[in-house]
């Protein structure tokens, strides 16, 4: 199986490397637009900025590249929020390959905190990404922007209101949360995501 | 429902695992590899290591562990110590580290803060506060309690808040060793200041004190070393016991 990883002024690519790795497969890091469209999966990884990120991806033709993608790929984080039509975070138009947009999380009440950082469970999972799963599992968050509830969601959580925690429409999947850093139920997610 | 933190905290030397009592008296507890990977598997939700090496071979090696680390655990984890500039920050997440924790280093040059934020991310970055109270007032100090800063504790949060620290390490040194309890007044103080999440250190001698953490004292997060590596407390047993008090934990 080879497993491509966009490469890209993003952080936190390495601990998607290592993920992969420990499920005994050696992953590509690469900006070529040959290499990702002939990898058997893509992971669309990271942390950053919105702006920045999308203005890399179109100065590097990688946006067409995403989208013209055909095999599985996994967006994460930052990935899965790209993978959206348009962010409030600098207000960047995005890849829109899912319908939605990313917004800013609002604190309800004093004790919320932005960003959300820790272990939160999600449910009403449907995707071939949560299968074995039980009806909550607990997966690690860490982030400031949110993607509403629409109809691409494919698992749900709740932080200050229910959102998305993951999504997926045709061969595109993917998901809010860190599985590289979710422990055990994130490795299964990711061999899921290997067995599609 | 997001989930309350039990962090155990790792103190490095040499590349092996040590814990001090008061900050003094370091015992060997074990590969921290090892340790870390064994934490994950009984539900630690985040590991902390803190290299207390001060020579630039030991950083080498600290830096080395970092990628093993990341390598052998599927966690998060923060690391700390020794970090004075960008270049440190930069060096220890290009090895897999998630977040970084700064001390000395942001109370010396506070826009050090901002520049990990704006570089790396909010999230990256953990300000480290030890502070000590004395007469009511809380005064931050640095090398492991030895050096008074005249800074205090809630200014001091609120400023690297506002500049940007993605969450507060607050370790009492009143506290810390004594297994006593946390410092729930302080840290319920901070938690309704600040708009970032405040992890609780030192103090932690029994469950009931993770408890009251989370509830008198607030805290998104508690960390403890000693209690843990000697198995005075098992995680497994710690988030049954906060699970029954009704505390959201993962399990």
């Amino acid at each position: 199986m080879n497993v491509a990883i966009v490469k890209y002024n993003a952080g936190n690519i390495c601990s998607v490397v290592n993920a992969v790795r420990r499920l005994g497969t050696e992953p590509l890091v690469t900006d070529s637009p040959e290499a990702l469209m002939k990898a058997d999966r893509v992971i669309f990884p990271g942390q950053g900025e919105a702006s920045h990120t999308m203005t890399y991806l179109r100065q590097h033709k990688l946006d067409e590249v995403i989208r013209s993608l055909k095999q599985p790929v996994l967006g994460i984080c930052i990935g899965m929020q790209l993978m959206c039509r348009h962010s409030e975070e600098g207000d960047t138009a995005c890849l829109g390959i899912f319908d939605a947009e990313v917004k800013r999380f609002v604190p309800a009440l004093r004790t919320d905190k932005v960003p959300q950082m820790g272990w939160n469970t999600i449910s009403n999972t449907r995707s071939p990404l949560f299968k074995g799963f039980a009806p909550e599992e607990f997966v690690y968050f860490v982030h400031s922007y949110y993607v509403p509830l629409n109809a691409d969601t494919a698992a749900q959580t709740h932080y200050i209101q229910p959102y998305s925690a993951a999504l997926q429409r045709d061969n595109f999947y993917a998901t809010q949360f860190h599985p590289e850093k979710s422990g055990m139920v994130g490795e299964r997610i990711l061999r899921n995501f290997m067995e599609i | 429902m997001l989930a309350k933190r039990i962090i155990p905290c790792l103190d490095i030397k040499d590349g092996q695992t040590v814990k001090g009592t008061n900050f003094v008296n370091l015992r060997q507890a074990g590969d921290p590899v090892e340790l870390g990977s064994a934490y994950s598997k009984q539900g630690a939700d985040e590991l902390v290591y803190l290299d207390i090496t001060a020579s630039h071979e030991g950083r080498k090696t600290f830096t080395e562990l970092v990628g093993r680390i990341a390598a052998a655990i599927n966690i998060p984890f923060t690391v700390g110590g020794g970090i004075n500039e960008l270049a440190d920050v930069d060096r220890l997440l290009g090895a897999g580290a998630d977040k970084v924790s700064i001390n000395s280093a942001a109370i010396r040059r506070p826009e050090l803060v901002d520049e990990i934020a704006g570089k790396f991310g909010s999230q990256v970055c953990v300000v480290a506060i030890d502070a000590r109270e004395t007469d009511g007032n809380w005064e931050c100090y640095l090398n492991g309690g030895r050096v008074a800063t005249g800074r205090n504790l809630f200014d001091w949060a609120r400023e690297v808040c506002d500049r940007g620290a993605g969450e507060i390490l607050f370790t009492s040194m009143n506290h810390d060793g004594v297994k006593c309890g946390f410092a729930n007044e302080a840290l319920a103080r901070l938690a309704d200041e600040l708009t970032i999440p405040v992890i609780a250190s030192g103090g932690a001698g029994e469950m009931a004190h993770f408890r009251d953490a989370f509830t008198d004292g607030k805290a998104d997060a508690a960390l403890a070393a000693s209690v843990f590596h000697f198995g005075e407390i098992a995680i497994p047993e710690l988030k049954h016991y906060l699970q029954a008090e009704g505390i959201s934990v993962r399990i």
